[in-house]
């Protein structure tokens, strides 16, 4: 329920002309909601950015998503795998 | 990972058979400028609030879709997490708020000159809402215009 929770937010910012990037934990959710920007990570449910008390891996989850910010060849609904930066 | 294969069996058919609420169309806002020169604010779906601020409440049926403010100089080791699932493991966030609500990262990242600045408040949803007609109609539009009257240039959203 999360999941849509933002999505349906984020769609909202976009419509007031607010760039956006959603992480997403279930796929499938995503497939069905459609956040206009999101990125999917392949983290359990209550660890969005990977790991409490690791600031190297928050880091890298939030440097993912703001690649996506800068992405123009993204389309909407983009939906991106996350890739640590060099892995 | 994040996927149904982490839930009991009745929440799995619940989802199987839920009634998705999809964006269509879907909205898109290019970023108009880099991103080291952007002001960035964080929405959280943790049902995180200050001390002091009200909890979400359980008892609304369909999921209360009510949002709080939370200031960016918060100390994130006092915010109280009050998502109403019981499905998912919270033991993570509960001992670093940082998980689901990124602020101690974001402020790394403007210091670095990674993000032009980070705004003065960030959103707190509790993103278990089973019905969301109120939270599309009503409450995310109050709370997206409260970006905007901040010059908010993106916004990192984050569900748990």
């Amino acid at each position: 329920m999360c999941n849509q929770a933002v999505g349906l937010v984020a769609a909202e910012l976009e419509r007031c002309g607010i760039s956006t990037v959603t992480i997403q934990l279930l796929r499938m959710v995503a497939e069905k909601v459609r956040p206009p920007r999101a990125l999917w990570v392949p983290f359990p449910h209550g660890y969005p950015l990977h790991a409490p008390n690791d600031r190297e891996k928050q880091q890298a989850v939030l440097e993912a998503a703001l690649r996506l910010l800068e992405d123009q060849s993204l389309q909407p609904p983009a939906l991106i795998d996350y890739q640590p930066k060099g892995g | 990972m994040g996927d149904l294969s982490e839930f009991p069996l009745r929440y799995k058919l619940f989802l199987k058979v839920y009634q998705w609420r999809r964006i269509d169309p879907v909205p898109w806002t290019p970023l108009k400028k880099r991103v080291r020169e952007c002001n960035i604010a964080l929405v959280s779906s943790a049902g995180f609030v200050t001390p002091g601020q009200k909890a979400f409440d359980d008892a609304i049926r369909g999921g209360d879709p009510s949002f709080r403010d939370i200031p960016s100089e918060v100390d994130v080791s006092t915010l109280v997490e009050s998502h109403r699932s019981e499905i998912f493991d919270h033991s993570g966030m509960r001992q670093d708020p940082n998980l689901a609500f990124p602020i101690d990262r974001l402020k790394e990242l403007n210091r670095s000159g990674a993000i032009g600045s980070v705004n003065r408040r960030h959103l707190s949803f509790m993103g278990s809402i089973t019905a969301p007609g109120r939270l599309a109609k009503r409450t995310a539009p109050q709370a997206v215009q409260r970006l905007v009257d901040d010059r908010v240039d993106a916004v990192i959203l984050v569900p748990v």
